[in-house]
Protein backbone atom coordinates (compact mmCIF):
# COMPACT_ATOMS: atom_id res chain seq x y z
CA UNK A 1 0.00 0.00 0.00
CA UNK A 2 1.61 3.19 -1.14
CA UNK A 3 0.93 6.00 1.30
CA UNK A 4 0.87 9.50 -0.15
CA UNK A 5 1.26 12.85 1.54
CA UNK A 6 -2.44 13.52 1.57
CA UNK A 7 -3.08 10.27 3.45
CA UNK A 8 -0.35 11.11 5.95
CA UNK A 9 -2.02 14.47 6.59
CA UNK A 10 -5.46 12.93 6.96
CA UNK A 11 -4.26 10.22 9.38
CA UNK A 12 -2.09 12.69 11.30
CA UNK A 13 -5.14 14.87 11.85
CA UNK A 14 -7.15 11.88 13.12
CA UNK A 15 -4.28 10.96 15.46
CA UNK A 16 -3.80 14.61 16.51
CA UNK A 17 -0.18 14.65 15.38
CA UNK A 18 1.77 17.00 13.14
CA UNK A 19 4.68 16.35 10.79
CA UNK A 20 6.77 19.00 9.14
CA UNK A 21 7.75 18.51 5.51
CA UNK A 22 10.82 16.41 6.18
CA UNK A 23 9.16 14.30 8.87
CA UNK A 24 6.17 13.86 6.57
CA UNK A 25 8.37 12.26 3.92
CA UNK A 26 9.95 9.97 6.47
CA UNK A 27 6.70 8.77 7.99
CA UNK A 28 5.19 8.33 4.52
CA UNK A 29 8.01 6.01 3.47
CA UNK A 30 8.08 4.22 6.78
CA UNK A 31 4.32 3.58 6.72
CA UNK A 32 4.51 2.35 3.14
CA UNK A 33 7.34 -0.05 3.99
CA UNK A 34 5.61 -1.47 7.06
CA UNK A 35 2.21 -1.79 5.39
CA UNK A 36 3.82 -3.63 2.46
CA UNK A 37 5.34 -5.98 5.00
CA UNK A 38 2.09 -6.67 6.93
CA UNK A 39 0.29 -7.30 3.65
CA UNK A 40 1.93 -10.73 3.66
CA UNK A 41 -1.14 -11.65 5.68
CA UNK A 42 -3.15 -11.61 2.45
CA UNK A 43 -1.45 -14.90 1.56
CA UNK A 44 -3.30 -16.58 4.43
CA UNK A 45 -6.71 -18.02 3.59
CA UNK A 46 -9.10 -16.79 6.28
CA UNK A 47 -12.38 -17.74 4.62
CA UNK A 48 -14.96 -18.63 7.29
CA UNK A 49 -12.55 -17.78 10.13
CA UNK A 50 -14.05 -15.71 12.91
CA UNK A 51 -11.77 -12.89 14.07
CA UNK A 52 -10.27 -13.37 17.54
CA UNK A 53 -11.64 -10.39 19.44
CA UNK A 54 -11.45 -11.49 23.06
CA UNK A 55 -8.56 -13.30 24.73
CA UNK A 56 -10.50 -14.48 27.76
CA UNK A 57 -12.09 -17.90 27.95
CA UNK A 58 -14.03 -16.97 31.07
CA UNK A 59 -17.52 -15.55 31.32
CA UNK A 60 -17.88 -12.00 32.49
CA UNK A 61 -18.04 -11.75 36.25
CA UNK A 62 -20.11 -8.97 37.71
CA UNK A 63 -19.46 -7.41 41.05
CA UNK A 64 -21.74 -5.53 43.40
CA UNK A 65 -21.95 -1.86 42.62
CA UNK A 66 -21.06 -0.13 45.84
CA UNK A 67 -19.55 3.16 46.84
CA UNK A 68 -15.80 2.89 47.25
CA UNK A 69 -12.81 5.18 47.49
CA UNK A 70 -12.34 7.79 44.84
CA UNK A 71 -9.86 10.52 44.11
CA UNK A 72 -10.29 13.70 46.06
CA UNK A 73 -10.80 16.90 44.09
CA UNK A 74 -7.35 18.05 45.08
CA UNK A 75 -5.47 14.93 44.06
CA UNK A 76 -7.48 14.82 40.82
CA UNK A 77 -5.97 18.17 39.95
CA UNK A 78 -2.49 17.24 41.18
CA UNK A 79 -1.03 16.38 37.78
CA UNK A 80 -2.76 19.13 35.80
CA UNK A 81 -0.45 21.06 33.46
CA UNK A 82 -2.65 24.11 34.09
CA UNK A 83 -5.39 24.54 36.66
CA UNK A 84 -7.10 26.97 38.95
CA UNK A 85 -8.49 26.18 42.36
CA UNK A 86 -11.30 24.01 41.05
CA UNK A 87 -10.82 23.20 37.40
CA UNK A 88 -8.42 22.08 34.68
CA UNK A 89 -7.61 25.03 32.45
CA UNK A 90 -7.40 24.76 28.65
CA UNK A 91 -7.28 27.32 25.82
CA UNK A 92 -10.54 29.05 25.04
CA UNK A 93 -13.05 26.85 23.23
CA UNK A 94 -15.73 29.47 22.46
CA UNK A 95 -15.16 33.04 21.31
CA UNK B 1 26.40 -14.11 51.25
CA UNK B 2 25.06 -14.23 47.69
CA UNK B 3 22.36 -11.59 47.44
CA UNK B 4 21.46 -12.34 43.86
CA UNK B 5 18.48 -14.46 44.75
CA UNK B 6 15.84 -14.37 47.43
CA UNK B 7 15.53 -18.11 47.87
CA UNK B 8 19.21 -18.25 48.88
CA UNK B 9 18.92 -15.62 51.60
CA UNK B 10 15.41 -15.59 53.00
CA UNK B 11 16.25 -18.08 55.76
CA UNK B 12 19.14 -15.83 56.81
CA UNK B 13 16.86 -12.81 56.74
CA UNK B 14 14.25 -14.57 58.85
CA UNK B 15 16.90 -15.60 61.37
CA UNK B 16 18.38 -12.11 61.51
CA UNK B 17 21.79 -13.14 60.13
CA UNK B 18 21.46 -10.36 57.60
CA UNK B 19 19.17 -7.36 57.90
CA UNK B 20 17.02 -5.76 55.21
CA UNK B 21 18.97 -2.59 55.88
CA UNK B 22 22.25 -4.32 54.97
CA UNK B 23 20.67 -5.81 51.86
CA UNK B 24 19.37 -2.42 50.69
CA UNK B 25 22.74 -0.78 51.34
CA UNK B 26 24.44 -3.47 49.31
CA UNK B 27 22.15 -2.91 46.33
CA UNK B 28 22.47 0.87 46.58
CA UNK B 29 26.23 0.57 46.32
CA UNK B 30 25.99 -1.60 43.20
CA UNK B 31 23.48 0.81 41.66
CA UNK B 32 25.93 3.64 42.18
CA UNK B 33 28.90 1.66 40.98
CA UNK B 34 27.09 0.72 37.75
CA UNK B 35 25.27 3.97 37.07
CA UNK B 36 26.87 4.08 33.58
CA UNK B 37 24.43 1.35 32.52
CA UNK B 38 21.54 3.84 32.87
CA UNK B 39 19.20 1.38 34.54
CA UNK B 40 17.36 3.49 37.11
CA UNK B 41 15.37 6.61 36.26
CA UNK B 42 14.94 7.21 39.97
CA UNK B 43 16.39 5.48 43.02
CA UNK B 44 14.24 5.65 46.16
CA UNK B 45 17.26 5.62 48.42
CA UNK B 46 15.94 7.23 51.59
CA UNK B 47 12.58 5.55 51.31
CA UNK B 48 14.04 2.08 50.72
CA UNK B 49 16.30 2.45 53.75
CA UNK B 50 13.44 3.58 55.97
CA UNK B 51 11.24 0.74 54.80
CA UNK B 52 14.08 -1.74 55.36
CA UNK B 53 14.27 -0.64 58.99
CA UNK B 54 10.52 -1.04 59.38
CA UNK B 55 10.64 -4.52 57.95
CA UNK B 56 13.62 -5.44 60.10
CA UNK B 57 11.44 -4.62 63.09
CA UNK B 58 8.61 -6.71 61.74
CA UNK B 59 11.03 -9.61 61.32
CA UNK B 60 12.09 -9.31 64.95
CA UNK B 61 8.45 -9.34 65.97
CA UNK B 62 7.81 -12.36 63.78
CA UNK B 63 5.24 -10.42 61.75
CA UNK B 64 7.07 -10.09 58.43
CA UNK B 65 5.46 -10.99 55.11
CA UNK B 66 6.63 -13.61 52.62
CA UNK B 67 8.81 -11.15 50.70
CA UNK B 68 10.67 -9.62 53.64
CA UNK B 69 14.23 -9.14 52.39
CA UNK B 70 13.21 -9.00 48.72
CA UNK B 71 14.30 -5.77 47.03
CA UNK B 72 12.56 -4.98 43.75
CA UNK B 73 12.90 -2.60 40.83
CA UNK B 74 9.84 -1.54 38.83
CA UNK B 75 9.73 -0.95 35.11
CA UNK B 76 8.64 2.62 34.41
CA UNK B 77 5.13 1.50 33.43
CA UNK B 78 3.88 0.41 36.86
CA UNK B 79 1.93 2.79 39.08
CA UNK B 80 3.17 3.20 42.64
CA UNK B 81 1.29 5.82 44.62
CA UNK B 82 3.14 9.07 45.23
CA UNK B 83 5.92 8.12 42.80
CA UNK B 84 6.59 9.29 39.29
CA UNK B 85 5.86 7.02 36.37
CA UNK B 86 6.21 8.04 32.75
CA UNK B 87 6.67 5.02 30.50
CA UNK B 88 10.03 6.34 29.32
CA UNK B 89 8.18 9.21 27.66
CA UNK B 90 8.33 12.96 27.78
CA UNK B 91 4.56 13.09 27.45
CA UNK B 92 4.21 11.97 31.07
CA UNK B 93 6.70 14.54 32.40
CA UNK B 94 6.16 15.09 36.13
CA UNK B 95 3.31 12.59 36.31
CA UNK B 96 2.78 11.14 39.77
CA UNK B 97 0.74 8.00 40.39
CA UNK B 98 -2.47 8.58 42.31
CA UNK B 99 -2.75 4.94 43.28
CA UNK B 100 -0.71 1.74 43.43
CA UNK B 101 -1.41 -0.97 40.87
CA UNK B 102 -2.71 -4.32 42.10
CA UNK B 103 0.41 -6.41 41.37
CA UNK B 104 2.68 -3.87 43.05
CA UNK B 105 0.33 -3.54 46.03
CA UNK B 106 0.38 -7.30 46.56
CA UNK B 107 4.19 -7.26 46.57
CA UNK B 108 4.22 -4.42 49.09
CA UNK B 109 1.66 -6.21 51.26
CA UNK B 110 4.15 -9.08 51.55
CA UNK B 111 6.87 -6.63 52.60
CA UNK B 112 8.87 -6.31 49.41
CA UNK B 113 11.04 -3.19 49.29
CA UNK B 114 10.92 -1.09 46.13
CA UNK B 115 14.23 0.49 45.30
CA UNK B 116 13.43 2.50 42.18
CA UNK B 117 11.91 2.79 38.74
CA UNK B 118 13.68 1.47 35.71
CA UNK B 119 14.29 2.58 32.15
CA UNK B 120 12.36 1.07 29.24
CA UNK B 121 11.43 1.76 25.65
CA UNK B 122 8.83 4.50 25.41
CA UNK B 123 5.40 3.02 26.18
CA UNK B 124 7.09 -0.41 26.07
CA UNK B 125 7.47 -0.09 22.28
CA UNK B 126 10.86 -1.40 21.32
CA UNK B 127 13.26 -4.30 21.54
CA UNK B 128 16.43 -2.60 22.73
CA UNK B 129 15.62 0.08 25.36
CA UNK B 130 17.06 2.64 22.95
CA UNK B 131 13.67 4.34 22.43
CA UNK B 132 13.53 6.02 25.82
CA UNK B 133 13.29 9.75 26.50
CA UNK B 134 16.02 9.06 29.10
CA UNK B 135 18.60 7.58 26.73
CA UNK B 136 19.53 3.94 26.21
CA UNK B 137 20.25 1.34 28.88
CA UNK B 138 23.37 -0.78 28.41
CA UNK B 139 23.97 -4.50 28.79
CA UNK B 140 26.17 -5.40 31.77
CA UNK B 141 27.77 -8.29 29.85
CA UNK B 142 29.09 -5.72 27.38
CA UNK B 143 28.02 -2.06 27.57
CA UNK B 144 28.45 -1.64 23.81
CA UNK B 145 25.45 -3.94 23.43
CA UNK B 146 21.78 -3.35 24.11
CA UNK B 147 20.00 -5.14 26.95
CA UNK B 148 16.98 -5.91 24.78
CA UNK B 149 13.62 -4.39 25.42
CA UNK B 150 11.32 -3.06 26.20
CA UNK B 151 11.99 -3.92 29.87
CA UNK B 152 15.76 -3.45 29.41
CA UNK B 153 16.40 -1.57 32.64
CA UNK B 154 14.67 -4.26 34.67
CA UNK B 155 16.63 -7.06 32.99
CA UNK B 156 19.98 -5.37 33.58
CA UNK B 157 19.14 -4.58 37.20
CA UNK B 158 18.84 -8.31 37.89
CA UNK B 159 21.81 -9.23 35.69
CA UNK B 160 24.05 -6.68 37.44
CA UNK B 161 22.81 -7.47 40.96
CA UNK B 162 21.23 -4.07 41.64
CA UNK B 163 18.15 -5.63 43.22
CA UNK B 164 16.90 -9.14 43.97
CA UNK B 165 14.32 -9.15 41.20
CA UNK B 166 12.46 -6.73 38.97
CA UNK B 167 8.93 -6.44 37.64
CA UNK B 168 8.44 -5.76 33.95
CA UNK B 169 5.70 -6.13 31.37
CA UNK B 170 5.55 -8.30 28.26
CA UNK B 171 3.43 -7.49 25.22
CA UNK B 172 5.33 -9.35 22.48
CA UNK B 173 8.47 -10.41 24.34
CA UNK B 174 9.38 -7.39 26.46
CA UNK B 175 10.27 -9.57 29.46
CA UNK B 176 11.60 -12.68 27.70
CA UNK B 177 13.76 -11.01 25.06
CA UNK B 178 15.74 -8.77 27.48
CA UNK B 179 15.97 -11.69 29.94
CA UNK B 180 17.66 -13.69 27.16
CA UNK B 181 20.01 -10.83 26.25
CA UNK B 182 21.00 -10.39 29.90
CA UNK B 183 21.22 -14.03 31.01
CA UNK B 184 18.42 -13.97 33.58
CA UNK B 185 15.05 -15.70 34.01
CA UNK B 186 12.11 -13.80 32.49
CA UNK B 187 8.51 -14.96 32.72
CA UNK B 188 5.49 -14.02 30.65
CA UNK B 189 2.50 -15.53 32.46
CA UNK B 190 -0.74 -16.55 30.75
CA UNK B 191 -2.63 -13.51 29.47
CA UNK B 192 -5.01 -12.37 32.27
CA UNK B 193 -3.16 -14.26 35.03
CA UNK B 194 -2.05 -10.98 36.65
CA UNK B 195 -4.23 -7.90 37.01
CA UNK B 196 -3.30 -5.06 34.66
CA UNK B 197 -4.70 -2.42 37.01
CA UNK B 198 -1.94 0.15 37.39
CA UNK B 199 0.00 -0.99 34.32
CA UNK B 200 0.29 1.73 31.68
CA UNK B 201 -1.43 0.25 28.64
CA UNK B 202 0.28 -0.47 25.34
CA UNK B 203 -1.80 -3.21 23.66
CA UNK B 204 -4.47 -4.42 26.02
CA UNK B 205 -5.16 -7.83 24.49
CA UNK B 206 -1.44 -8.73 24.86
CA UNK B 207 -0.07 -6.85 27.90
CA UNK B 208 0.89 -8.88 30.96
CA UNK B 209 3.08 -8.18 33.98
CA UNK B 210 5.99 -10.57 34.58
CA UNK B 211 9.07 -10.91 36.81
CA UNK B 212 12.84 -10.95 36.12
CA UNK B 213 14.82 -13.12 38.54
CA UNK B 214 18.10 -14.96 38.86
CA UNK B 215 16.39 -18.28 39.51
CA UNK B 216 13.16 -20.22 39.19
CA UNK B 217 12.12 -20.17 42.87
CA UNK B 218 11.97 -16.38 42.91
CA UNK B 219 9.99 -16.30 39.68
CA UNK B 220 7.45 -18.77 41.06
CA UNK B 221 7.17 -16.86 44.33
CA UNK B 222 6.63 -13.50 42.65
CA UNK B 223 3.96 -14.86 40.33
CA UNK B 224 2.25 -16.58 43.25
CA UNK B 225 2.05 -13.25 45.09
CA UNK B 226 1.00 -11.11 42.11
CA UNK B 227 -1.50 -13.38 40.32
CA UNK B 228 -5.23 -13.74 40.81
CA UNK B 229 -8.64 -12.12 40.67
CA UNK B 230 -8.96 -8.38 41.16
CA UNK B 231 -12.02 -6.13 41.27
CA UNK B 232 -10.12 -3.42 39.41
CA UNK B 233 -9.48 -5.41 36.23
CA UNK B 234 -12.54 -6.93 34.59
CA UNK B 235 -10.35 -9.00 32.24
CA UNK B 236 -8.26 -10.72 34.91
CA UNK B 237 -8.72 -14.47 35.31
CA UNK B 238 -10.68 -15.81 38.26
CA UNK B 239 -8.99 -19.19 38.12
CA UNK B 240 -7.46 -20.18 41.40
CA UNK B 241 -3.73 -19.43 41.74
CA UNK B 242 -1.77 -22.66 42.31
CA UNK B 243 1.09 -22.82 44.80
CA UNK B 244 3.76 -22.27 42.18
CA UNK B 245 6.50 -22.41 44.81
CA UNK B 246 5.51 -26.04 45.45
CA UNK B 247 5.76 -26.86 41.74
CA UNK B 248 9.49 -26.80 41.26
CA UNK B 249 10.03 -30.53 41.34
CA UNK B 250 10.02 -32.36 38.08
CA UNK B 251 9.90 -36.02 37.32
CA UNK B 252 8.61 -38.33 34.68
CA UNK B 253 8.90 -38.06 30.96
CA UNK B 254 7.41 -35.34 28.84
CA UNK B 255 6.61 -34.67 25.23
CA UNK B 256 8.54 -31.75 23.77
CA UNK B 257 7.97 -30.13 20.39
CA UNK B 258 10.32 -27.88 18.54
CA UNK B 259 9.27 -25.89 15.52
CA UNK B 260 11.18 -26.79 12.42
CA UNK B 261 10.73 -23.27 11.06
CA UNK B 262 12.47 -21.71 14.06
CA UNK B 263 15.64 -23.76 13.68
CA UNK B 264 15.67 -23.30 9.93
CA UNK B 265 14.98 -19.59 10.24
CA UNK B 266 17.28 -17.50 8.04
CA UNK B 267 18.40 -14.97 10.64
CA UNK B 268 19.16 -17.56 13.33
CA UNK B 269 22.62 -17.07 14.83
CA UNK B 270 24.69 -20.31 14.60
CA UNK B 271 25.58 -20.32 18.30
CA UNK B 272 21.96 -19.75 19.34
CA UNK B 273 21.04 -22.63 17.09
CA UNK B 274 23.69 -24.98 18.46
CA UNK B 275 22.77 -24.18 22.09
CA UNK B 276 19.13 -24.93 21.35
CA UNK B 277 20.06 -28.18 19.62
CA UNK B 278 22.19 -29.18 22.61
CA UNK B 279 19.18 -28.75 24.88
CA UNK B 280 16.99 -30.83 22.58
CA UNK B 281 19.65 -33.56 22.47
CA UNK B 282 19.93 -33.54 26.24
CA UNK B 283 16.16 -34.02 26.53
CA UNK B 284 16.25 -36.85 24.05
CA UNK B 285 19.09 -38.57 25.91
CA UNK B 286 17.11 -38.28 29.11
CA UNK B 287 14.33 -40.26 27.48
CA UNK B 288 11.85 -37.50 26.76
CA UNK B 289 9.97 -37.46 23.50
CA UNK B 290 11.41 -34.71 21.31
CA UNK B 291 9.78 -34.15 17.95
CA UNK B 292 9.93 -31.60 15.17
CA UNK B 293 6.61 -29.99 14.38
CA UNK B 294 5.74 -28.00 11.28
CA UNK B 295 4.57 -24.50 11.93
CA UNK B 296 4.37 -22.94 8.47
CA UNK B 297 2.44 -19.98 9.88
CA UNK B 298 5.56 -18.74 11.74
CA UNK B 299 6.26 -16.10 9.11
CA UNK B 300 2.90 -14.47 9.82
CA UNK B 301 3.33 -14.02 13.56
CA UNK B 302 5.23 -10.73 13.36
CA UNK B 303 2.98 -8.95 10.85
CA UNK B 304 -0.09 -10.08 12.84
CA UNK B 305 1.41 -8.97 16.10
CA UNK B 306 2.55 -5.56 14.89
CA UNK B 307 -0.69 -4.81 13.09
CA UNK B 308 -2.84 -5.57 16.13
CA UNK B 309 -0.59 -3.90 18.70
CA UNK B 310 -0.31 -0.73 16.62
CA UNK B 311 -4.09 -0.56 16.38
CA UNK B 312 -4.54 -1.09 20.11
CA UNK B 313 -1.75 1.37 20.91
CA UNK B 314 -3.26 4.13 18.77
CA UNK B 315 -6.47 3.76 20.74
CA UNK B 316 -4.81 3.43 24.17
CA UNK B 317 -2.51 6.41 23.63
CA UNK B 318 -5.30 8.77 22.57
CA UNK B 319 -5.68 9.63 26.27
CA UNK B 320 -2.42 11.62 26.24
CA UNK B 321 -3.78 14.98 25.19
CA UNK B 322 -2.18 17.40 27.63
CA UNK B 323 -5.45 18.29 29.38
CA UNK B 324 -5.44 16.60 32.78
CA UNK B 325 -1.90 15.37 33.30
CA UNK B 326 1.55 15.09 31.80
CA UNK B 327 3.26 17.32 29.29
CA UNK B 328 1.44 20.17 27.57
CA UNK B 329 2.69 22.42 24.81
CA UNK B 330 1.92 26.04 25.56
CA UNK B 331 2.77 27.33 22.05
CA UNK B 332 -0.90 27.13 21.11
CA UNK B 333 -3.92 29.30 20.56
CA UNK B 334 -6.74 26.78 20.56
CA UNK B 335 -7.66 23.28 21.71
CA UNK B 336 -6.94 21.49 18.46
CA UNK B 337 -3.45 22.88 18.15
CA UNK B 338 -2.87 22.20 21.85
CA UNK B 339 -3.64 18.52 21.32
CA UNK B 340 -1.51 18.31 18.21
CA UNK B 341 1.50 20.22 19.51
CA UNK B 342 1.40 18.41 22.85
CA UNK B 343 1.37 14.97 21.24
CA UNK B 344 3.87 15.88 18.54
CA UNK B 345 6.37 17.28 21.03
CA UNK B 346 5.66 14.70 23.76
CA UNK B 347 5.85 11.40 21.89
CA UNK B 348 9.03 9.93 20.42
CA UNK B 349 9.47 8.81 16.83
CA UNK B 350 8.66 5.12 17.23
CA UNK B 351 5.53 5.81 19.26
CA UNK B 352 4.30 8.27 16.64
CA UNK B 353 4.98 5.74 13.89
CA UNK B 354 2.87 3.12 15.65
CA UNK B 355 0.06 5.58 16.42
CA UNK B 356 -0.02 6.60 12.75
CA UNK B 357 -0.08 3.03 11.48
CA UNK B 358 -2.63 2.02 14.12
CA UNK B 359 -4.87 4.94 13.21
CA UNK B 360 -4.52 4.03 9.55
CA UNK B 361 -5.49 0.37 9.95
CA UNK B 362 -8.45 1.33 12.14
CA UNK B 363 -9.70 4.00 9.74
CA UNK B 364 -13.03 3.23 8.07
CA UNK B 365 -11.72 2.39 4.61
CA UNK B 366 -9.00 -0.01 5.77
CA UNK B 367 -10.43 -1.58 8.92
CA UNK B 368 -11.48 -4.88 7.36
CA UNK B 369 -8.53 -5.22 5.02
CA UNK B 370 -5.97 -4.84 7.80
CA UNK B 371 -7.35 -4.97 11.32
CA UNK B 372 -10.05 -7.63 10.93
CA UNK B 373 -7.73 -9.64 8.70
CA UNK B 374 -5.08 -9.67 11.43
CA UNK B 375 -7.65 -10.73 14.03
CA UNK B 376 -8.57 -13.66 11.80
CA UNK B 377 -4.96 -14.68 11.34
CA UNK B 378 -4.52 -14.33 15.10
CA UNK B 379 -7.31 -16.87 15.52
CA UNK B 380 -5.51 -19.29 13.17
CA UNK B 381 -2.17 -18.76 14.91
CA UNK B 382 -3.65 -19.16 18.38
CA UNK B 383 -5.52 -22.33 17.37
CA UNK B 384 -2.44 -23.83 15.70
CA UNK B 385 -0.33 -23.10 18.78
CA UNK B 386 -2.90 -24.54 21.17
CA UNK B 387 -3.19 -27.62 18.97
CA UNK B 388 0.54 -28.30 19.33
CA UNK B 389 0.21 -27.80 23.08
CA UNK B 390 -2.59 -30.36 23.24
CA UNK B 391 -0.24 -32.95 21.75
CA UNK B 392 2.93 -31.88 23.53
CA UNK B 393 3.68 -30.65 27.04
CA UNK B 394 6.10 -27.98 25.91
CA UNK B 395 7.39 -26.13 22.89
CA UNK B 396 11.11 -25.41 23.19
CA UNK B 397 12.73 -22.77 21.00
CA UNK B 398 15.35 -20.03 21.17
CA UNK B 399 14.09 -16.86 22.87
CA UNK B 400 15.76 -14.64 20.27
CA UNK B 401 17.33 -15.21 16.84
CA UNK B 402 20.64 -13.63 17.95
CA UNK B 403 22.48 -12.62 21.13
CA UNK B 404 22.32 -8.93 22.12
CA UNK B 405 23.10 -6.64 19.19
CA UNK B 406 25.07 -3.41 19.40
CA UNK B 407 23.60 -0.04 20.28
CA UNK B 408 22.52 1.71 17.08
CA UNK B 409 22.82 -1.47 15.03
CA UNK B 410 19.16 -1.59 13.99
CA UNK B 411 18.14 1.84 12.81
CA UNK B 412 15.42 0.56 10.50
CA UNK B 413 12.20 -0.19 12.41
CA UNK B 414 11.46 -3.36 10.44
CA UNK B 415 14.88 -4.81 11.30
CA UNK B 416 14.17 -4.09 14.96
CA UNK B 417 10.76 -5.79 14.75
CA UNK B 418 12.44 -9.03 13.64
CA UNK B 419 14.12 -9.29 17.06
CA UNK B 420 10.72 -10.41 18.39
CA UNK B 421 10.32 -13.26 15.89
CA UNK B 422 10.31 -16.07 18.46
CA UNK B 423 8.57 -14.35 21.34
CA UNK B 424 5.37 -13.05 19.75
CA UNK B 425 3.82 -16.47 19.11
CA UNK B 426 3.07 -17.02 22.82
CA UNK B 427 1.74 -13.46 23.06
CA UNK B 428 -0.59 -13.98 20.13
CA UNK B 429 -1.94 -17.17 21.69
CA UNK B 430 -1.97 -15.77 25.25
CA UNK B 431 -0.09 -18.82 26.56
CA UNK B 432 2.66 -18.65 29.21
CA UNK B 433 6.33 -18.69 28.23
CA UNK B 434 9.61 -18.30 30.02
CA UNK B 435 13.15 -17.45 28.97
CA UNK B 436 15.96 -19.16 30.86
CA UNK B 437 19.74 -18.74 30.47
CA UNK B 438 21.28 -21.18 28.01
CA UNK B 439 24.97 -20.34 28.08
CA UNK B 440 26.78 -17.61 26.19
CA UNK B 441 28.29 -17.07 22.77
CA UNK B 442 32.07 -16.89 22.22
CA UNK B 443 32.05 -13.22 23.16
CA UNK B 444 30.37 -13.90 26.49
CA UNK B 445 26.98 -12.56 25.45
CA UNK B 446 24.11 -14.52 27.03
CA UNK B 447 21.83 -16.80 25.02
CA UNK B 448 18.27 -17.57 26.08
CA UNK B 449 16.08 -20.63 25.74
CA UNK B 450 12.33 -20.26 25.64
CA UNK B 451 9.81 -22.78 26.94
CA UNK B 452 6.14 -22.39 26.08
CA UNK B 453 3.25 -24.34 27.55
CA UNK B 454 -0.54 -24.27 27.51
CA UNK B 455 -2.81 -21.72 29.19
CA UNK B 456 -2.56 -21.55 33.00
CA UNK B 457 0.08 -24.29 33.18
CA UNK B 458 2.71 -22.09 34.81
CA UNK B 459 3.25 -24.71 37.53
CA UNK B 460 4.34 -27.21 34.88
CA UNK B 461 6.47 -24.55 33.22
CA UNK B 462 8.34 -23.79 36.44
CA UNK B 463 9.03 -27.46 37.19
CA UNK B 464 10.35 -28.25 33.73
CA UNK B 465 12.40 -25.05 33.43
CA UNK B 466 13.96 -25.69 36.82
CA UNK B 467 14.89 -29.19 35.64
CA UNK B 468 16.53 -27.71 32.53
CA UNK B 469 18.42 -25.13 34.57
CA UNK B 470 19.71 -27.71 37.02
CA UNK B 471 20.72 -30.40 34.59
CA UNK B 472 22.20 -28.72 31.62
Amino acid sequence: MKIDRETVRKIAHLARLEFDEQAEDQIKDSMTEILDWVEQLNEVDTTDIQPLTNMSLEVNKFREDHIGEHLSHQSGLLNAPKKDQHYFRVPKVLD
Amino acid sequence: MDLRSFSAIHEHVKNGRISCKEIVDHYLSIIEQKSHLNVFLEVYEGEAKARAEEIDQKIQQGKAGRLAGMVLGLKDVLCYKGHHVQAGSKILDNFQSQFTGTAVQRLLDEDAIIIGRQNCDEFAMGSSTENSAFGPTRNDANPEHVPGGSSGGSAVSVQAGMCTAAIGSDTGGSVRQPAAFCGVVGLKPTYSRVSRYGLIAYASSFDIIGPFTNNMEDSALLLEVMAGADDFDSTVSHQEVPRYTQSLQFNGKVRVAYLKETLESEGLHPEVKSKTLETLQFLQQEGHTVEAVDFPLLRYVLPTYYLLTMAEASSNLSRYDGVKYGYRSFQTANMESMYKKTRTEGFGEEVKRRIMLGTFVLSASYYDAYYTKAQKVRKLLADATRKILKEYDFIVLPTTPTPAFKLGEHSNPLEMYLADLFTVQASIAGVPAISIPNGTDVHGLPIGLQVITDLFQEDKLFGFSQYLLENK
